[in-house]
C-alpha cells in the first residue's frame, strides 16, 4: 500500500500555501493531520500529483477565547481540543465529540481544519461546527473570507472552499452561561466511525429552552439539523414529555443513507433516541 | 523453583524478551541484501474470462525488472495446489494453479507478477498493466449455485456443486417418531476473515547451479510447503528448505500451501535473484482464505422432559471459488455435532457448493465451532419450546463421568472427563441461579438480560495416524527430537511450527521436568525444514498433545540411555541406579553420584561407554498416539441488549476448561482468553460481506470488525483437570477451545435476553441494527 | 522529486534523500533499518505501527517521512536501557501480555502514551485507551493487566518524563 508518486512542499506561510495551490490548480491537495486523506492516497482512491504540507505554518494551532466568540487555528489537534480547560469549560460538546474520534493515535495528528475541509458526512467535528452556530475563516488568492457552518458543508467530501483556499481559523460563538451540550455517538466498535451522532446545545431561561440546536451526524450526505426538533423545543418548559415529543421529530425531513451498519429506518430511529439522551444529560429532566 | 516441578508451572516465556524490545524476526525484518520484490496483480473481477494482458507499458516502468502472465508460467508447474481428503473424498473439484490463465473465479486471484527494485516500483508498474476481462455472471449465493440455471464457475465440473453427501448414525426415523417436540431451524455461520495481525509474506532465495531453494514463509505449516514446492515446482526435496520465523499469528489462516509461496520462489529460480512478497492488508483479505461460511438446517426430535432423541441436519459449505487444501475439513463438524451429549441419531447431510468469492478453509476451530453451535442452540431451543431451564436441559443430555469412555454414534470414544461436573462447577462460579432472579427482576423494568451457556467438547490432537490418513489423507502425528550437547545443554527440535503458542517455553518446560535440568539449558528449535526430522507442523489444537509428547518421550528415552551410562560408571548394576534432579545414583547412595553434564560428555568419549552402545545422547520419537484428546468444558456469558438501540454489552464471562495436565497454566490462559475474543468476534462484530456483483464489501478493517480492547471485558477462567490416558503428558488441546464455546455461549446469551420479543434464533453477527429489527417487527415485547 | 529529511530516533540523527511518498513507518524499517515497528493494517486501524514522534503518538503508516523532517522519533527498540527493560516491556513479559508479538511493539507504543497522560488509569481508561491497537492472540485480557502493572511499578517513584496534558502543538 503505497500512494502514487507525488511533488512535495511544505510552505512556511499562509499565502505561500495558497500561492503553491494556485500554482498548481485541480493536482493540488492541502495536507494537514493527513489522517483523512494519506489512506486514501495508499488506497490509490485519492492521487494527487501535488501536496501543499501546510504542517509546518506558524500559529495556527491555539485555542482562544475571544469577546464573542472562542477561536480553533485550523491546525489545532483532536487531542488538544479534547484535553483544552478552555474547550471544556466552554464547549462541552466539543470536547466530548474531540475525545470520541478515532483512537489516541489519530486524535494526535488530525486536526479540526482537516476533519472540517474534508466534509464527512460521518465525521463528528462537521456536525459539532453545524450545531454551534461555527464561523469558519478561510484565506485564498483573494483574500480572506468568512463561511458559516451551515453553508460550509455542501454534500459528502464536499465542502465551499474555493481549490486554492486554506481553513485558518474557526469561530465558535461562545454560548451564554445558562446553555451547555452534549455529543452522543452511537458505533459498532468505540474506534468506528458514527452510525448516527447527535451534536445538541441548549440554553435555558427561567426553566425554559430558549434556543437549542441540534445536529446529526451520518444521517445524510452532510451534517445536518434536526429542525422539526428545535423548532418542536424552543420556548417549551423542560418535561420528560416535551423532550421526547422534541426528539421523535428529530430525524424528520432526512434521508439517511443504507449500509451494512443500519437501514435508513434504523438510522432515524436512532436519531431520535441518541436525540432524546442528549438532551436529557443536558438538562438532567429525565 | 525446583525443575521436577516444571510441568504446571507459570513461568515466563523465553519467547518474549524479543519481542517486546522489537527484535523478532518476522519474514518481512530478515536483513535481505539485493532483494527484488514481487507484486501480484490480481483479478478485479468475480467471474471473468481473461481476453489479454497488456504488459507492454508496466514493462518500460522505471525499477521493473521482469514481469509474468500465468500463461508464460503455466509450464513451470509440475503438479496443481494441494487438496486433502478432509471428510469428503467424494467430492469434485478442480484444479487450482497458483495464478490464472484463461478465467478469473474471485476477485483476488493472481493474473500477473511484477517484480521490480521496490516495492513501489512494482506497485506503480503493475497499475499499468491492463487485464482485459470477458465479464461472466457471477454468483456469491450457496443456493443460487446450485439452481438449474445459474452461472458454472468450473465448466469441467458441469454444476457448482462439489458433493451432496450423506453421513447418518443410529436410527433417525425411531428418534423422530419417539419425539414429542420436533422443532425446524436454519442456523447461520457467516463468512469469517481471518485477520492475523501480521499479514503473509514470503522470501524465496533460490539458487540456480545448486538448484536449491530456501523459502522464508509466515506459515503454520513449513513442512507441507517444502514438500509441495519440491512437487509443484520439481525441484528434489532435498534441495528445498523452507523456514517459518516469528509469525505474527494464524488462526488456521496460514494452514495451506499458498499460491504465492509458489510464485515468489518461481519468480526467484526465472530471475536467479532472491525475492520478497509482502502481502498488504487489503490484499490479505481477498487472497487469504476465508472461514466458517456455512448454513446449517437443523430438524430436533426431542422429549417434553428435554431429552434430544436425534438430529437431522444438512451442513451447507460454501467452498469459495476453488477447493482448498483443507476446504472440506469443516465437515468434521457433522461427525462431532454431539458434542458431549447422549445422541441416538444423526442423519446428515454434507453439500459443498463452489460460489465466486475467496475460497474458505479453516479457521480458528475449524468444524468445531460449527459443531459446538448447532447443538449449544439446539440445546436452548429445546429449552425455549419445553419451558425447561437451559441448565436442565444440558444436565439431562450429558454423558455423565460414570460412561467414560463414551462412543458416540459416529464411533469416536471420548478419552476422558466429567462433563456434568464441568457444567456444574460453571454455573457455580458464575452464580447462575442468581443470574436468573437478576434477569427477572431486570425484564420488570424494561431491561434485557441474558444469560447463555455452551457445554463443548472439542476433538483435536489430530493424530492418531490411521484414522487421520483414512479421513483426511494426510497420517498425523507428533515428532520430537532431544538432544544432549557435549556440555549437557539440550536442544529439542519439534514438528510443531508455532505463531505465538510458546513452544520455546512450554516444550523446555517438558525436556526439563524429565531430564532435571534448568529451562535456561534447554533450547527448542522450530519450524525450519533444514534442521530435524519432517514434522506435521501446528494447527488443530494438537502440539501439545504430540509433539510436546515426542518431545517428552525422547526426553525419557535420553535420560534412559543416561542411566545406564550412569551404571556404567558407577560399576552398578542398571536396575539399582535413579535417575533424579539431574544426577544419577546407585539407590541409597546420593551422595556419589554422576551429573547429566558428566553422562553428556561421557556419552561423547566413546571408549567411556558400555561396549555396543552408540555415542551420543539423543533420541528421535514419532508419536502415534492411541486416540484423539477431547478438551470440554462449560462457558457462561452474561449480556445486556439495549431495547432502544439493539447493542450487546458484555456484563460477565466465565470460562471452565479443561484440557488435562497444564504444562504452563499462563500460557493456557492466554489462549483461552484470545480464543473467547476471537468467538466473541464472530458473535457480534465480524462478517465478510460480498455485494450480488462478486465484489468484497468489508475489504478493509474499517469495514471487517475485529473487536478492539474497548469492545471485551475481563474474562473469568476457572478449571478442572482430567489428564487424558491417550498421551504420556495427560494433555489435551486448548489453542481453539475458547473460540468453540464462545461464539454459542455469547450468542445463546443474546437470543436469551431477547426471548420477551418471541425472539428464537438470531443470525451473526448480532448487530445492533439486526437486533433492533428483530425486537421491533412484531411491535416489540411480547411477554 | 526526492527531499532531504533528517530525524532523530532513538536519539540516533539520521538524514536521507526520499521520495515524498515515502511513509514514515516504511522511513524507520528500510532506512533507518528499524524492524521492531510493524505494519498491520494500511488504513490506520490496527496501531501496529504505533511510535512517538515528538512526545505523541503517531500511527507511522498513516505519516509521510516528509512530515517528520526535524521531528525526534521514539520507537520500541528506544525503550529498553541497555538489558534494562522499560517497566511496560517487563510488565508485558510478566503478565503474558504477548503471544505472536507482532502487534507488541505498537501496543506498548500506545501504553506508554497513556500513562504519560493519566498515570493511574482504570480499567476502562486503559480499554478506551488502547483502541487504536488491535490485538487478535489475547483477547487484550492480560494486555490489560500488564498495563495496570505497569502503571503501579511506573507510579512507584519510576521517572516520568511526559507532561501529563499535551504541550502545546509541535509547529517544526
Amino acid at each position: 500500500m503505497i500512494p502514487a508518486a507525488f511533488d512535495y512542499v511544505a510552505p512556511r506561510s499562509l499565502p505561500e500555501a495558497v500561492a503553491d495551490l494556485v500554482k498548481h490548480g485541480s493536482e493540488a491537495k492541502v495536507l494537514a493531520g493527513g489522517h483523512s486523506l494519506i489512506p486514501l492516497m495508499k488506497l490509490r482512491l485519492s492521487t494527487p500529483s501535488f501536496l501543499v504540507d501546510i504542517g509546518r505554518i506558524q500559529d495556527l494551532s491555539y485555542i482562544r477565547e475571544a469577546d464573542s466568540h472562542i477561536a480553533l487555528g485550523a491546525l489545532t489537534t483532536h487531542h488538544e481540543i479534547e484535553f483544552s480547560e478552555l474547550v471544556k469549560a466552554r464547549l462541552p460538546l466539543l470536547q466530548q465529540a474531540a475525545a470520541q474520534i478515532g483512537d489516541a493515535q489519530v486524535r494526535n495528528r488530525g486536526t479540526i481544519g482537516g476533519a472540517a475541509a474534508h466534509a464527512d458526512p460521518n465525521g463528528d467535528f462537521p456536525t459539532c461546527l453545524l450545531a454551534l452556530d461555527a464561523e469558519l475563516i478561510a484565506v485564498g488568492p483573494r483574500g480572506e473570507r468568512s463561511i458559516k457552518a451551515q453553508d460550509f458543508f455542501v454534500d459528502t467530501f464536499t465542502s465551499a472552499l474555493e481549490p486554492a483556499e486554506i481553513l485558518r481559523e474557526i469561530r465558535i460563538p461562545r454560548p451564554p452561561s445558562a446553555s451547555s451540550g452534549t455529543y452522543l455517538k452511537f458505533s459498532r466498535r468505540s474506534q468506528d466511525w458514527a452510525i448516527v451522532a447527535v451534536a445538541a446545545q441548549v440554553s435555558l431561561r427561567e426553566g425554559r429552552v430558549e434556543r437549542v440546536a441540534i445536529g446529526l451526524t451520518g444521517m445524510g450526505p452532510r451534517p445536518l439539523r434536526a429542525a422539526a426538533a428545535e423548532r418542536a423545543l424552543t420556548g417549551k418548559a423542560v418535561a420528560p414529555d416535551a423532550l421526547r415529543e422534541a426528539s421523535a421529530q428529530a430525524a424528520d425531513g432526512t434521508q439517511p443513507p443504507e449500509d451494512l451498519n443500519g437501514s435508513p429506518e434504523y438510522r432515524r430511529h436512532l436519531a431520535a433516541v441518541l436525540t432524546r439522551r442528549a438532551l436529557e444529560a443536558i438538562t438532567g429532566s429525565k | 523453583m525446583a525443575v521436577s516441578q516444571m510441568i504446571g508451572a507459570s513461568i515466563k516465556r523465553r519467547e518474549d524478551p524479543q519481542l517486546v524490545t522489537g527484535s523478532g524476526r518476522f519474514v518481512d525484518d530478515l536483513p535481505q541484501n539485493a532483494v527484488l520484490h514481487l507484486h501480484v496483480v490480481r483479478s478485479s473481477e468475480p467471474h471473468a474470462r481473461i481476453l489479454a494482458i497488456d504488459t507492454i507499458r508496466a514493462k518500460e516502468a522505471d525499477g521493473v525488472v521482469a514481469i509474468f502472465t500465468g500463461k508464460e508460467l503455466r509450464e513451470e508447474f509440475q503438479a496443481p495446489l494441494p487438496v486433502t481428503v478432509t471428510f469428503v473424498p467424494e467430492k469434485a473439484y478442480p484444479e487450482q494453479y497458483p495464478i490464472a490463465t484463461d478465467k478469473v473465479h474471485y476477485v483476488g486471484e493472481p493474473v500477473a507478477l511484477v517484480v521490480a527494485l521496490s516495492r513501489a516500483a512494482a506497485q506503480d508498474a503493475a497499475e499499468r498493466i491492463e487485464v482485459r476481462y470477458q465479464a461472466l455472471p457471477a454468483v456469491t449465493d450457496v443456493e443460487k449455485a446450485i439452481q438449474k440455471d445459474a452461472p458454472v464457475i468450473h465448466e469441467s465440473l458441469g454444476s457448482n456443486l462439489s458433493y451432496d453427501v450423506k453421513r447418518a448414525g443410529g436410527d433417525i426415523e425411531a428418534a423422530f417418531k419417539e419425539a414429542e417436540v420436533t422443532i425446524s431451524q436454519r442456523l447461520q455461520q457467516q463468512r469469517l476473515i481471518p485477520i492475523a495481525i501480521e499479514t503473509r509474506g514470503v522470501v524465496a532465495d533460490y539458487k540456480p547451479f545448486a538448484n536449491s531453494l530456501t523459502l522464508w514463509s509466515s506459515t503454520q505449516i513449513p513442512h507441507f510447503v517444502k514438500v509441495w514446492l519440491a512437487v509443484i515446482l520439481g525441484i528434489p526435496e532435498s534441495q528445498v528448505r523452507v523456514i517459518a520465523p516469528d509469525v505474527g499469528g494464524g488462526f488456521g489462516s496460514k494452514i495451506r500451501v499458498f499460491p504465492e509461496e509458489v510464485l515468489t520462489a518461481l519468480a526467484s529460480r526465472r530471475l536467479g535473484r532472491p525475492v520478497k512478497w509482502i502481502e498488504d492488508r487489503e490484499e490479505n483479505m481477498r487472497a487469504t482464505h476465508h472461514g466458517r461460511s456455512q448454513i446449517w438446517d437443523v430438524e430436533i426430535a426431542a422429549k417434553r422432559d428435554g431429552t434430544v432423541l436425534g438430529l437431522r441436519l444438512t451442513q451447507w459449505l460454501d467452498l469459495g471459488a476453488y477447493c482448498s487444501q483443507f476446504g472440506t475439513f469443516m465437515s468434521l463438524g457433522l461427525l462431532v455435532a454431539p458434542g458431549p451429549y447422549r445422541l441416538a441419531a444423526i442423519d446428515g447431510r454434507l453439500v459443498g457448493v463452489f460460489t465466486n468469492r475467496t475460497p474458505t478453509d479453516a479457521y480458528r476451530g475449524a468444524g468445531r465451532p460449527e459443531a459446538t453451535y448447532v447443538i449449544e442452540r439446539v440445546m436452548d431451543l429445546v429449552a425455549q419450546e419445553t419451558g425447561m431451564d437451559p441448565a436442565d436441559v444440558r444436565r439431562r443430555n450429558l454423558v455423565t463421568g460414570a460412561e467414560q469412555p463414551y462412543t458416540s454414534l459416529f464411533g469416536f470414544t471420548f478419552d476422558s472427563g466429567d462433563y456434568v461436573a464441568g457444567l456444574e462447577r460453571a454455573l457455580q462460579v458464575a452464580g447462575y441461579d442468581d443470574l436468573r432472579r437478576r434477569q427477572s427482576e431486570a425484564r420488570k423494568q424494561g431491561r434485557y438480560l441474558g444469560i447463555g451457556l455452551a457445554s463443548y467438547l472439542e476433538i483435536c490432537g489430530l493424530g492418531p495416524a490411521a484414522p487421520t490418513q483414512a479421513n483426511t489423507g494426510v497420517s498425523l502425528w507428533g515428532m520430537g527430537v532431544v538432544r544432549l550437547h557435549f556440555t549437557g545443554k539440550a536442544t529439542a527440535i519439534t514438528g510443531s511450527s508455532p505463531h505465538g503458542q510458546g513452544h520455546e517455553t512450554t516444550f523446555a518446560q517438558v525436556v526439563s521436568a524429565v531430564l532435571g535440568i534448568p529451562v535456561a539449558d534447554v533450547d527448542v528449535v522450530h519450524g525450519d525444514t533444514g534442521i530435524g526430522p519432517m514434522g506435521m507442523n501446528t494447527y488443530g489444537s494438537r502440539s501439545t498433545a504430540l509433539d510436546a509428547s515426542a518431545v517428552h518421550i525422547s526426553a525419557t528415552r535420553v535420560r534412559e540411555k543416561a542411566r545406564k551410562i550412569a551404571a556404567h560408571l558407577l560399576e552398578a548394576a542398571e536396575d539399582d541406579v535413579v535417575y533424579e534432579d539431574g544426577k544419577a545414583f546407585v539407590k541409597g547412595s546420593p551422595a556419589k553420584s554422576v551429573t547429566i553434564q558428566e553422562l553428556a560428555m561421557a556419552a561423547f568419549q566413546t571408549n567411556r561407554l558400555p561396549a555396543g552402545m552408540e555415542g551420543g545422547l539423543e533420541a528421535t520419537t514419532f508419536f502415534d498416539p492411541t486416540n484423539f484428546v477431547w478438551p470440554f468444558g462449560t462457558h457462561v456469558a452474561v449480556v445486556e441488549v439495549d431495547p432502544e438501540t439493539g447493542k450487546v454489552s458484555i456484563e460477565r464471562y466465565v470460562a471452565l476448561d479443561d484440557c488435562g495436565t497444564r504444562i504452563n497454566p499462563m500460557v493456557v490462559d492466554g489462549q483461552i482468553h484470545g480464543g473467547i475474543a476471537q468467538g466473541i468476534g464472530q458473535a457480534l462484530f465480524e462478517e465478510g460481506v460480498y455485494g450480488e456483483d462478486g465484489q468484497l464489501r468489508t475489504g478493509t478493517l474499517v469495514d471487517y470488525l475485529v473487536p478492539s480492547a474497548a469492545d471485551l471485558p475481563f474474562f473469568q477462567l476457572e478449571e478442572t483437570i482430567t489428564p487424558s490416558p491417550v498421551n504420556p503428558l495427560g494433555a489435551k488441546g486448548i489453542g481453539e477451545a475458547g473460540t468453540i464455546a464462545s461464539t454459542a455461549a455469547l450468542m445463546n446469551a443474546v437470543v436469551d435476553a431477547l426471548q420477551p420479543f418471541g425472539v428464537k434464533d438470531v443470525p451473526m453477527p448480532a448487530s445492533p441494527a439486526k437486533l433492533w429489527q428483530l425486537m421491533h417487527r412484531n411491535g416489540g415485547r411480547k411477554g | 522529486m526526492r527531499q532531504r529529511v533528517s530525524m532523530t530516533i532513538n536519539g540516533t540523527n539520521y538524514e536521507h534523500e526520499v521520495e515524498p511518498r515515502l511513509l514514515l513507518v516504511h522511513y524507520i524499517r528500510e532506512q533507518a533499518g528499524l524492524t521492531g515497528t510493524h505494519v498491520g493494517c494500511d488504513t490506520s486501524n490496527c496501531g501496529a505501527c504505533t511510535i512517538e514522534m515528538d512526545g505523541h503518538s503517531v500511527k507511522a503508516c498513516t505519516v509521510f517521512a516528509v512530515q517528520a523532517n526535524g521531528s525526534q522519533l521514539l520507537t520500541i527498540e528506544g525503550l529498553a536501557q541497555g538489558t534494562q527493560l522499560h517497566p511496560l516491556q517487563q510488565a508485558f513479559w510478566d503478565e503474558h501480555g504477548l503471544q505472536c508479538g507482532y502487534c507488541t511493539p505498537g501496543m506498548i507504543m500506545a501504553a506508554r502514551q497513556l500513562l504519560a497522560r493519566n498515570p493511574d488509569p482504570t480499567e476502562k481508561e486503559i480499554r478506551m485507551g488502547i483502541e487504536g491497537n488491535l490485538c487478535r492472540c489475547t483477547g487484550y485480557h492480560n494486555i490489560v493487566k500488564a498495563i495496570q502493572a505497569a502503571a503501579k511499578v511506573m507510579g512507584e517513584g519510576a521517572e516520568r518524563k511526559a507532561p501529563a496534558t499535551a504541550p502545546s502543538a509541535r509547529r517544526d
